[in-house]
C-alpha cells in the first residue's frame, strides 16, 4: 500500500513586497527541499521553531499553496494535478480563534461545513451528534460560536475537522492557546483517531505532546529537515550527554561565554522564563560539571541547579541550534 | 448540488442577518429611502408614479448592499479566515461563493420590499401591481442576476488586481450600466447596448414592467440568460483566481 503523504524535495518561496513609497520585491525561501514519507495510520509530527516553514508544508499538502518545485502526494494522488480527489480525502484544522462563523451556533457551523464537505444528508444529525461527543462539545452545540471560549473554539475546529471522516488529517498547532486539560483531552481524541486508522500529521511547539503521540517526528528548520525518527531515536541523539539545569536571574554574554569554555560542555542554551533564566548545559555523560559551572556562574543570582537525563526538549534544542548556527 | 447551494446560502442568510450593523441598514435604508421617495416625487401625484419611485429607492438600497456585500465577499471570508477552508474543501468554490453572493442579494432584496412596504404603510404608495405574477418571479431573477453579477466582478476584479479599494471604485460604474440606480434610458445612448448585456438591468426592467406594466416575461427571460452567462464567465475567472491565489499564497491574511 503506498504512503499516506509522500513529499519529495518540497520548495516553497514567497515574494514580498516591503515600503509603501519605494516597492522593494524579495523572496523568502520558506521550505527549501524538503521529503518525507508518512505511512498510513502513523502520526507523524513535524517540530521546529517558528518560521521553519511546518505551516508552509501543511498548506502544500492541504492543496492551499502550490509548491515551487518539487512533488506532494497524499493517498497516492498528486496535490496539484488532483487537487479534488486530494480534498475529498483530508481534513484541516489549524490552531487559534479564526476560521468559524462566530454569528451561527456550533451546530450551524457543522452544517455549513458538512455541506462544503457533502457528508451525506441522511445521518448528518447524527455524525454530527458523534464528533460532538468525540471532542467534548455536546450540550453547548446550539449557543453561537462568538460566546465560546478560544477551549470550545479549537474542539469545534477539530470536530469540523473530522465530520467527512478524513483518510489524512492535518493538524496546524491544533493545542495553541488552549488550558492543559483541554489540551490533554484533545490528546486523547487525537490518539483515538488514530487507533482507529487515521493518518495524522501534526505541528506543534509543545515537546511532551510530540514524544507522547508522535510514531515519527522530523525536526524542520530554516525550511530543511534536520533529523528524523521515532522520539526514541531522537532522543537518542543526545543520550550521551547529561543535562545540567540551572535557574539563574539576569545572566550576561560573558558568564554563557565562561560556562560554555568549561571542558566537556558540549552546548549552553539560555531560556528566558517569566521571572528569571534557565541556563541549560550539556556536557558528557562521564563529567558532573555542576561544580564548576555554578563556579563559572560568580556573581550571577543562581536558584535552583538539577542534572538530569536527556529529553526530547534537549534533543530537540540542540538539533535546532546545531541548525540555526549553521 | 443545488440542495448543497441552497442549504450553505440559507446558513449565509443566517449569519448575515444576525449582524446588527447590516441588519439596521436593512431596516432603516428603506425607511429613508421611502422618504426621500415620497417627498422628491409628491409634486407628481400620479400614484403610479409613486410606486415607480418607491420600486426605484428599494433598489438603490438593494443595490448598496449587494454592491459592497458581494463585492468584498471573497476578502471578507478571507478575514475571517474561512476562505481557506472553503478551498481545501472539494465542493467548488464557485458553488460557495455563488451562495454566499445570493445570501447578500437575497438581505438586499429584503430592503426593496421593506421600502415598498414602508412606502404603503407612511404614505399609502399603493402597490397594486399590474402583474403581481411576474413581478414575484422577477424578485428571484433579479436575485440571481445581481448575484452573479457580484460575483463575476468579485473574481474578476481579483485576477486584474487585488487590490480590494480599487475594484470597489471599479465596480461603481458597472453596477450604474446596469439601471439599478437610474434607468438605462436615462444613460447616454452608446453605453446602452453595454447596459443590454448586464442581466439586472433586465431584472430591473422586469421589476418595474410587472408593476407598472410592460412585457415583464420578456424581461424575465433576458434576465435569466444573461445571468446564466455571468455565472459560465465567473466560473472561468474563478478558476484562476484559485490558482492564483494558491501560487501567490493570498488565501490567508498573513
Ligand atoms: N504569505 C506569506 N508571505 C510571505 N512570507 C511568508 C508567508 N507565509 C509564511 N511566510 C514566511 O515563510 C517562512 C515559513 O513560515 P511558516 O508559516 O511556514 O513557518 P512555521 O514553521 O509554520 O512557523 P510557526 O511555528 O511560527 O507557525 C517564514 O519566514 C515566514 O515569514
Ligand atoms: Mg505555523
Amino acid at each position: 500500500m503506498e504512503p499516506a503523504i509522500e513529499v519529495d524535495g518540497l520548495v516553497r518561496s514567497y515574494s514580498a513586497t516591503h515600503g509603501m513609497v519605494r516597492r522593494r520585491r524579495s523572496t523568502v525561501e520558506a521550505v527549501r527541499g524538503v521529503s518525507f514519507q508518512v505511512a498510513r495510520g502513523e502520526l507523524f509530527g513535524l517540530l521546529g521553531p517558528n518560521g521553519a516553514g511546518k505551516t508552509t508544508t501543511i498548506k502544500i499538502l492541504t492543496t492551499l499553496l502550490l509548491p515551487t518545485a518539487g512533488t506532494a502526494r497524499v493517498c497516492g494522488l498528486d496535490v496539484v494535478a488532483d487537487t479534488r480527489a486530494v480534498r475529498t480525502r483530508i481534513g484541516y484544522v489549524f490552531g487559534g480563534d479564526r476560521g468559524l462563523y462566530d454569528r451561527l451556533s456550533g451546530l450551524d457551523n457543522l452544517r455549513y461545513f458538512a455541506e462544503l464537505y457533502a457528508v451525506d444528508p441522511r445521518g448528518l444529525r447524527a455524525r454530527i451528534d458523534e464528533v460532538l461527543d468525540l471532542v467534548g462539545l455536546g450540550g453547548r452545540e446550539g449557543d453561537r460560536v462568538e460566546g465560546y471560549s478560544r477551549g470550545m473554539r479549537q474542539r469545534l475546529h477539530v470536530a469540523r475537522g473530522l465530520l467527512h471522516r478524513p483518510e489524512v488529517l492535518f493538524l496546524d498547532e491544533p493545542s495553541i492557546g488552549v488550558d492543559a486539560v483541554a489540551a490533554r483531552e484533545l490528546r486523547a481524541v487525537v490518539a483515538h483517531l488514530v487507533e482507529d486508522g487515521t493518518t495524522v500529521l501534526l505541528t506543534t511547539h509543545y515537546m511532551f505532546e510530540a514524544d507522547q503521540l508522535c510514531d515519527r517526528i522530523a525536526v524542520i528548520a530554516r525550511g530543511s529537515i534536520v533529523a528524523e525518527g521515532t522520539p526514541a531515536q531522537l532522543k537518542d541523539q543526545v543520550a550521551d550527554d547529561r543535562v545540567v539545569e540551572v535557574q539563574v536571574f539576569g545572566i550576561g554574554e560573558a558568564e554563557v561565554a565562561r560556562v560554555r569554555a568549561i571542558t566537556g560542555v558540549t552546548s549552553v542554551i539560555v531560556e528566558d522564563h517569566e521571572q528569571a533564566q534557565a541556563l541549560i548545559v550539556h556536557c558528557e555523560r562521564s563529567l558532573d560539571v555542576s561544580a564548576e559551572v555554578v563556579a563559572a556562574l560568580d556573581g550571577v543570582r543562581v536558584g535552583s541547579i538539577a542534572t538530569r537525563e536527556p529529553t526530547l526538549e534537549d534533543a530537540y534544542i540542540s538539533l535546532v541550534t546545531a541548525a540555526e548556527d549553521g | 448540488m443545488p440542495r448543497r447551494l441552497v442549504r450553505i446560502w440559507l446558513l449565509q442568510v443566517k449569519q448575515m442577518s444576525r449582524s446588527s450593523f447590516e441588519m439596521m441598514g436593512a431596516v432603516l435604508l428603506p425607511l429613508l429611502f421611502a422618504t426621500l421617495a415620497f417627498y422628491v416625487l409628491r409634486a407628481g401625484t400620479h400614484p403610479h408614479a409613486l410606486l415607480g419611485a418607491s420600486i426605484g429607492a428599494g433598489l438603490m438600497g438593494t443595490w448598496s448592499t449587494v454592491l459592497f456585500g458581494a463585492g468584498s465577499a471573497i476578502d471578507h471570508q478571507r478575514w475571517q479566515g474561512t476562505l481557506e477552508l472553503i478551498v481545501a474543501a472539494p465542493t467548488p468554490l464557485i458553488v460557495v461563493l455563488l451562495s454566499l453572493t445570493l445570501a447578500t442579494t437575497t438581505v438586499g432584496i429584503y430592503s426593496l420590499v421593506a421600502t415598498m412596504t414602508w412606502g404603503a404603510i407612511l404614505f399609502g404608495v399603493p402597490l397594486d401591481l399590474v402583474h403581481p405574477a411576474a413581478f414575484l418571479v422577477a424578485i428571484p431573477a433579479t436575485i440571481v442576476a445581481l448575484a452573479t453579477l457580484g460575483l463575476l466582478m468579485a473574481s474578476t476584479f481579483i485576477v486584474l488586481r487585488n487590490a480590494n479599494a480599487l475594484a470597489n471604485t471599479g465596480e461603481f460604474p458597472i453596477w450604474l450600466l446596469s439601471g439599478v440606480l437610474v434607468p438605462v434610458a436615462l444613460l447616454p445612448t452608446w453605453v446602452q447596448p453595454v447596459s443590454s448585456l448586464l442581466a439586472p438591468t433586465w431584472g430591473v426592467r422586469a421589476l418595474r414592467e410587472a408593476a407598472l406594466g410592460g412585457s415583464p416575461w420578456r424581461a424575465i427571460g433576458a434576465c435569466v440568460l444573461c445571468a446564466a452567462v455571468q455565472l459560465a464567465l465567473a466560473a472561468v475567472a474563478l478558476r484562476r483566481v484559485e490558482r492564483r491565489a494558491r501560487d501567490r499564497a493570498t488565501l490567508a491574511l498573513t
